[in-house]
């Protein structure tokens, strides 16, 4: 954690990267909308695997240029990314190539033989998606079983001597009188805590007001968060909370095109993981290639979209707010998709500007095009089914059945994760 | 968590002997200095100008810091600033005795965030 004292400062980091950088520090990567669960939150609506998922030598190419541009490291997702045939094959490619992998998974592939792989290698980061300490609690949300699947993904992770895996949780009106429950089952398994906020992206737009913690529990989080924050990771996703006083470690910045984005599994480059909106679709890695940039670097340095993104913005309804330089008015996607300007007040403003503006008519809320749902019925979680999963390289073998014990979604993928805590000072 | 890291360089330490950018460091210079990302730790660092920059890269060409800083000319009113990133470096394993095996054991510590 460097944040050297500079001589001639060049002014904060926060004001640099809100201009964004020439790569992303980091980003998520879904490699598939394929899942064994339907999580009622799933920010990618994922279920099925969407025919035009990229091909090994696709993803190969991606990575090659991730290498060129030294993105340090990609948070690959889904979908359940393990399902893939050629998960640990584009895996070891890429931290072959000084992209370091940090992948998230409902555990369903982490056995003995993987759990001993992974903790061989120095250079790829496991996060277990749990969203409930119990497997009451967690499997009203993530599907009957999800709960053992993940817990033995742990303890089989533990077991291999694989250390500080992460236990990745959103925190929901449910789970969060459990936090130090979490923390405790991190703390058996050699892991660390890493929480995050509730969007309602993808399907969490079907359940977001049930499920989202009250202002009152946002109030008992913050201050579980100054109290524990040390220890925990955030991804950066409770910025918002900052305006109930002291500013909460990380960067407290929306890197959303700025400093990271999303690569979706056909290859459409997003804003951010929970920005799965046309609206936000800057481009594509296939189709923006050109003579002299590859997809991925021509869509982050020239999509009118980032562009628009990287110019000052203003604060518009926020900007009078005493509390706007702590949170900046909040997440773009959680305003988004509750139907809230972008200038204004997130949905969850702790001073209370998000309650009126969501009472106000807010006319049609928005909703993404983009559902890989399993079923109609997308806010009942079901039981993990199997999946057999090929990718499109011929003659590529299916890794054989999911076992019964199919994959989960990344439901909580954040993007800043891994930036540097002074970062929050000036 | 995992506990802090045993064997981080103690503070201070910088002043002595010969350092280097630990093996693990990926470094990606930027407009504003640069980032630095450990793939043992898996943490992320800034370096805030290039000036720091040119002296980290610099530090194995010279015994000790007192030495690359003075190579570098950093005047002497910002002497005390690039020890405090150098420290900051040196503490968070980002920067390491030159001597040093290379297989630096390192406690992975949080990458917060």
């Amino acid at each position: 954690m460097t944040a050297p004292t500079a001589p001639q400062p060049v002014g904060r980091l926060i004001d640099r990267f809100e201009l964004g950088l020439d790569a992303p520090i980091c980003l998520t990567w879904e490699l598939t909308y394929a899942c064994n669960l339907s999580c009622v939150h799933c920010l990618s609506s994922s279920g099925r695997r969407d025919p035009r998922e990229l091909s090994t030598e696709q993803c190969k190419a991606v990575i090659d240029e991730l290498q060129r541009m030294q993105v340090f490291y990609v948070n690959i997702g889904g979908g359940e990314p393990t399902v893939r045939s050629d998960f640990w094959e584009l895996v070891d490619y890429a931290t072959e190539h000084q992209v370091g992998v940090k992948f998230s998974t409902n555990g369903v592939r982490i056995d003995e033989t993987v759990a001993a792989r992974l903790a061989a290698s120095d250079y790829v980061d496991v996060q277990i998606s749990l969203d409930g300490a119990t497997a009451e609690v967690n499997d009203a949300v993530r599907g009957p079983g999800s709960f053992d699947m993940a817990v033995r993904a742990l303890r089989n992770l533990k077991d291999a001597g694989f250390r500080d895996a992460k236990i990745s949780v959103v925190v929901t009106r449910h789970n969060v009188a459990q936090l130090d429950d979490f923390k405790a089952l991190a703390d058996t398994y050699d892991a660390t805590l890493r929480i995050t906020r509730l969007r309602p992206s993808g399907r969490g737009a079907d359940v977001w007001d049930d499920l989202h913690p009250t202002a009152a529990q946002q109030r008992e989080l913050y201050d579980w968060l100054v109290a524990n924050g040390e220890g925990v990771l955030t991804g950066d996703s409770f910025f918002h909370l900052s305006a109930f006083g002291g500013t909460l470690p990380g960067l407290n910045l929306c890197g959303a095109g700025r400093v990271v984005c999303l690569i979706d599994p056909i290859g459409d480059v997003y804003a951010c993981p929970f920005a799965i909106h046309e609206q936000f679709l800057a481009g594509n890695v296939l189709r923006d290639a050109t003579d002299t940039l590859g997809g991925f670097q021509a869509v982050w340095q020239n999509s009118a979209l980032f562009r628009d993104l990287r110019s000052p913005q203003t604060g518009g309804a926020c900007s009078s707010c005493a509390h706007f330089d702590a949170c900046r008015g909040g997440c773009m996607a959680a305003k988004f998709f509750t139907g809230l300007p972008l200038d204004g007040p997130d949905p969850e403003c702790v001073q209370g500007y998000g309650e009126s503006a969501l009472a106000a008519d807010r006319g049609e809320i928005p909703k993404s095009s983009v559902d890989h749902s399993r079923s109609g019925k997308r806010s009942t979680p079901r039981a993990s089914v199997p999946l057999t999963l090929l990718t499109r390289r011929d003659g590529a073998p299916a890794l054989g059945k999911a076992g019964g014990r199919p994959p989960t979604t990344l439901c909580d993928e954040n993007p800043l994760a891994g930036l540097s805590r002074e970062e929050r000072s000036r | 968590m995992t506990a802090a890291a045993s064997q981080t360089a103690p503070a201070g330490s910088v002043l002595t002997g010969r350092w280097q950018l630990a093996p693990k460091v990926a470094v990606r210079p930027e407009p504003f200095g640069a980032l630095l990302y450990h793939f043992g730790t898996r943490r992320l660092s800034f370096l805030k100008t290039r000036g720091v920059l040119a002296v980290v890269r610099s530090l194995p060409e010279h015994p000790d810091v007192r030495s690359a800083l003075s190579a570098a000319a950093v005047p002497d009113d910002a002497v005390s600033q690039y020890l405090h990133a150098l420290t900051a470096l040196a503490e968070s394993s980002m920067i390491v005795p030159a001597q040093q095996d290379s297989s630096l054991q390192v406690s992975p510590k949080e990458d917060l965030a």
